[in-house]
């Protein structure tokens, strides 16, 4: 039972904050992937809940167990919380059983019992004959299985994952995915998960919050993100969306409103009950474009450039009333059209970005 | 000729310059030591051992030698180490500043601290004398002892062992200490279980490197040990050679390969433990997060500030206080504090004003020829690296690792005969003192450039040499402009060095080639305790002013060339 809560947190070095106000609450065995640009605070926020550091605002509690305010910090040691580092952070002095063991022989366990206990750990990372052999000796995907086999022979409630993945070849990151999603099946345990990665964090976790320069943009599921995003932010960062102005004809009625996209007029899915308002913006993917049929209104412009995907083209559309904005529309083979060609885009599809929805 | 063989030719040229300068200075003296030991006079015997054997003054100075090296070496690594621990893991305030003043014993003379140590604990103590615990007018300084010498010893290599340790600890990423901390381990267990283990490489190099100095060193022994007849290899070397002149030469030069032996053996496990990197320590290089001492750090800061005023206060005032008083015993007051002993030897004494002069002029040119070496030198050792240029690293190593004791000894030799084919003769005047600077401290310019190139990207080089630039004007354009702050460090390191330096003029001075070490020297053996005083008082004021003129540059060096700047 280890349900997290981030109240209000803040984190300000020097002149610099890391961390505005972040809120956050993690269900009991919930997988929780934060995620966001390098920088944006989220190694900060990890930081902060594993006691590394001191918060200058806000509170984090555990369950009902204050972990950290501005008046009181309980020190990582007496925390209970299992992190993975992205270096691992195996001690290269001791064997591979030796590491795991670690935490067991700090909590006073007898040789025994941490025996069996270090055995079971390696046996579920799959590494039992590597118990007597040295860090240095193997390979980046053994590391990362080690690191996790020393966290969760702990049984910790919350485990913190700080970019686990981040050192290891593609190949090794598909394998360790399964190995996180198994771990957390199995255990139940509430699980942090910090990634610069959206497609790790779609993969993953349960619920996803993105930070963008020590603010929370928005708590969500994958697919929640993806078709409604929050803020601006949001629908760039994830799924490569394009923010453009939208012209909103009417107020949005059982999720859609009536709008025009640079002279295009398109029904767009809003949040339901809309008010029409002026300056509004839309989130627009290459999915929700398409070249106009004859006779179906678009936006005029010109195709800039074709590059090859196999497959298909990414044609890349500038329309003429805003000709620094690039669209991207995904053509089949054989591309109907030419670089430097003119064409009308429609707009089939799209969202428009909420206002005063950041969390 | 064309062009593509003449930058060759410039190539070979220059790298065959730099062997064959580095050879001069450190394998060709070394070697000629060596040979006089094992065959003196031209004919393989081992009579010289014989003999320096069976001398029991050879015992008990080596005897001794290894008592105040080893009694100095654990004092040094106590203090070292816990200072490491408490500045490098700790929240203390004001690091930096502490850093820069921890580690002034290390560049300050040995002699100079000798000399103001003595004046702390000595029957006249100005300081003992207001607390009632001089020793007896007319009794024996109490640190003219074997005990002395490892407390000062001590003290001045104290540095050596924090640097090494220092350097060690930020190099520890901070992730292996947090996740210990994270499994649920206290602060005092994650240093024993985590930090100590992992530290071991670095912390026996830095006590093999503090024996090895304790061993050469000459400045301490001979101002704490000459007096109360406690002779060490260094003192009977220079007391042999100065009694009998070159007649004891066959005999010194057995004792000086004997100290060099001992010295090897703590180099080769410095080396050792150095390249014993079994711990691929991986990980951000971020260096841990401070240990907060919580109500420890006042008390802890207060020890700390409290030993730095111990070892540099206290005994430097008093040598500041000796230095103004015109007749030695009388007590400092307003009324009698004068500067009379500064302008008598810095002006009025021909000698100490020669030496002034001298030592200035040696240190200067030294650190300039250095650098323009180190330069070129290190860029063949940074980036053409190869086995054979291995060894010519460990060469010009050679001379600044062994007793400059034995240097001395190795140059006299080379030197005492004039020079074949030149028939020129620097034996006795101020060019063989020139000489044994440059080998012996080439290293310490070295080292800073080569850390230098080793921060640089290679390409950019490799860029010029693409447009066709040959290796002078790539030297001249695009290495010289990179690498001048790490070889200003350079210099100003062999200045300093060489600046106040007595171990090889100790032996090299002839009338006129006097040093402001050997003045000291004199001074002291001869009962100008004030005028020493003096003296000492100017070269610790250059010697900070110039490490403080260094903060200056900051940022813009490679990171740990100067020792004092955290």
């Amino acid at each position: 039972m280890a349900g997290l809560k981030i109240d209000r947190v803040t984190r300000q070095f020097s002149d610099f904050k890391a961390l505005k106000e972040v809120s956050l609450d993690v269900a009991d065995g919930e997988f929780l992937a934060v995620l966001g640009p390098s920088g944006c605070g989220k190694t900060t926020l990890l930081r902060l809940i594993a006691g590394f550091d001191k918060v200058t605002g806000g509170a984090i509690w555990l369950d009902d167990r204050l972990l950290s305010d501005t008046r009181s910090h309980v020190a990582t040691e007496d925390r209970g919380v299992g992190i993975v580092f992205q270096s691992y952070a195996l001690w290269p002095h001791m064997t591979v059983a030796e590491n795991v063991a670690y935490g067991l022989e700090v909590a006073g366990l007898g040789r025994a019992q941490r025996d069996k206990r270090v055995n079971e750990a390696l046996e579920l990372v799959g590494l039992t004959q590597y118990g007597g052999r040295m860090p240095a000796m193997l390979s980046g995907g053994q590391r990362q299985r080690v690191a996790l086999a020393r966290c969760l022979v702990m049984e910790p409630g919350l485990v913190l994952l700080d970019e686990p993945l981040a050192n290891l070849d593609v190949h090794l990151r598909a394998s360790m995915e399964e190995e996180f999603r198994r771990f957390h099946e199995r255990t139940g345990t509430t699980m942090v998960y910090i990634t610069h990665d959206q497609a790790e964090a779609m993969a993953l976790a349960d619920r996803i919050a993105v930070l963008d320069r020590g603010v929370l943009e928005q708590v969500a599921s994958a697919s929640t993100l993806y078709r409604e995003p929050a803020t601006e932010m949001v629908a760039g960062f994830v799924g490569q969306g394009i923010v453009v102005p939208a012209e909103m004809r009417g107020a949005g009625h059982g999720g859609t409103c009536a709008a025009s996209v640079f002279g295009a007029p398109a029904t767009l899915r809003c949040r339901p009950g809309m008010p029409a308002r002026a300056g509004a913006k839309a989130c627009l993917r290459s999915v929700d474009l398409a070249f106009a049929a004859p006779g179906e209104a678009g936006m005029s412009g010109t195709v800039r450039r074709l590059i090859y995907q196999g497959g298909f083209f990414r044609a890349e559309f500038h329309p003429d009333a805003s000709p620094g904005t690039a669209f991207v529309l995904e053509v089949p083979e054989p591309a109907p059209i030419e670089a430097g060609a003119r064409a009308s885009v429609a707009v089939r599809g799209g969202w428009i970005i909420p206002e005063g929805e950041r969390r | 000729m064309s062009k593509a063989f003449r930058l060759k030719l410039q190539d070979w040229g220059l790298l065959a310059a730099l062997v064959a300068l580095v050879a001069a200075l450190s394998l060709l003296p070394l070697g000629r030591l060596l040979f006089e030991a094992l065959a003196p006079g031209g004919t393989p015997s081992i009579a010289t051992f014989e003999k320096v054997f069976s001398n029991p003054v050879t015992w008990r100075a080596t005897g001794h030698s290894l008592e105040i090296s080893i009694g100095g070496t654990i004092l040094a690594t106590a203090i070292g180490v816990v200072v490491a621990l408490l500045v490098g893991l700790g929240d203390i305030r004001c690091r930096n500043a502490f850093v820069f003043c921890f580690v002034l014993p290390l560049m300050i003379a040995p002699q100079v601290t000798a000399l103001a140590w003595l004046q702390v604990a000595g029957p006249s103590s100005p300081l003992l004398r207001a607390i009632g615990l001089a020793p007896a007018i007319g009794t024996p300084n109490p640190l003219y002892s074997r005990e002395g010498i490892i407390l000062l010893l001590g003290i001045e290599y104290a540095p050596l062992v924090f640097l090494t340790l220092r350097a060690g600890l930020r190099r520890l990423p901070r992730e292996l200490i947090e996740a210990a901390l994270a499994a649920g381990a206290r602060k005092g267990r994650v240093l024993r279980t985590v930090v100590l283990p992992l530290m071991t490489p670095p912390l026996v190099a830095g006590i093999a490197l503090t024996f090895v100095s304790c061993v050469g060193n000459f400045g301490i022994p001979a101002f704490l040990g000459i007096p109360g007849g406690y002779i060490a290899l260094p003192t009977l070397i220079y007391q042999r050679l100065s009694g009998l002149g070159p007649a004891a030469l066959a005999e010194v030069s057995g004792l000086s390969v004997l100290a060099g032996l001992i010295a090897v053996a703590g180099i080769l496990l410095q080396n050792y433990m150095l390249g014993r990197r079994d711990y691929r320590i991986t990980g951000n290089s971020l260096s841990a997060a401070p240990f907060e001492l919580g109500r420890w750090r006042l008390p802890v800061e207060a020890m700390l500030w409290g030993y730095l005023s111990l070892v540099l206060v206290v005994p430097f005032a008093s040598l500041l206080a000796i230095s103004l008083v015109p007749i030695f015993g009388v007590p400092l007051t307003w009324a009698s504090a004068s500067i009379e002993n500064y302008v008598y030897v810095l002006i009025d004494y021909p000698v100490s004003h020669r030496a002034f002069r001298n030592s200035l002029l040696l240190a200067a040119s030294a650190a300039a020829i250095i650098v323009a070496v180190s330069a070129p030198l290190g860029y063949y050792l940074a980036w053409r690296g190869s086995r054979a240029l291995k060894v010519l690293n460990l060469s010009a190593e050679m001379p600044y690792a062994l007793p400059g004791i034995v240097f001395a000894i190795a140059l006299i030799l080379v030197f005492l005969k004039p020079i074949p084919v030149l028939n020129l003769s620097i034996y006795n005047t101020v060019w063989i003192i020139f000489v044994a600077y440059l080998g012996r401290f080439l290293v310490l310019g070295l080292r800073p450039v080569i850390s230098g190139y080793h921060q640089i990207d290679r390409s950019l080089e490799e860029a010029a040499s693409a447009l066709g630039a040959g290796v002078l004007r790539r030297m001249r354009t695009i290495m010289f402009p990179l690498v001048a702050h790490a070889a200003a460090a350079g210099a100003l390191l062999v200045f300093l060095m060489a600046f106040s330096e007595l171990t090889l003029s100790a032996l090299l001075w002839s009338s006129g080639a006097e040093t402001l070490g050997t003045v000291m020297f004199s001074f002291q053996q001869s009962g100008g305790v004030n005028y020493a005083s003096a003296i000492a008082v100017v070269t610790i004021l250059v010697t900070l002013v110039l490490m403080l003129s260094t903060l200056l540059l900051g940022q813009r060096l490679p990171k740990g060339v100067l020792p004092w700047q955290d």
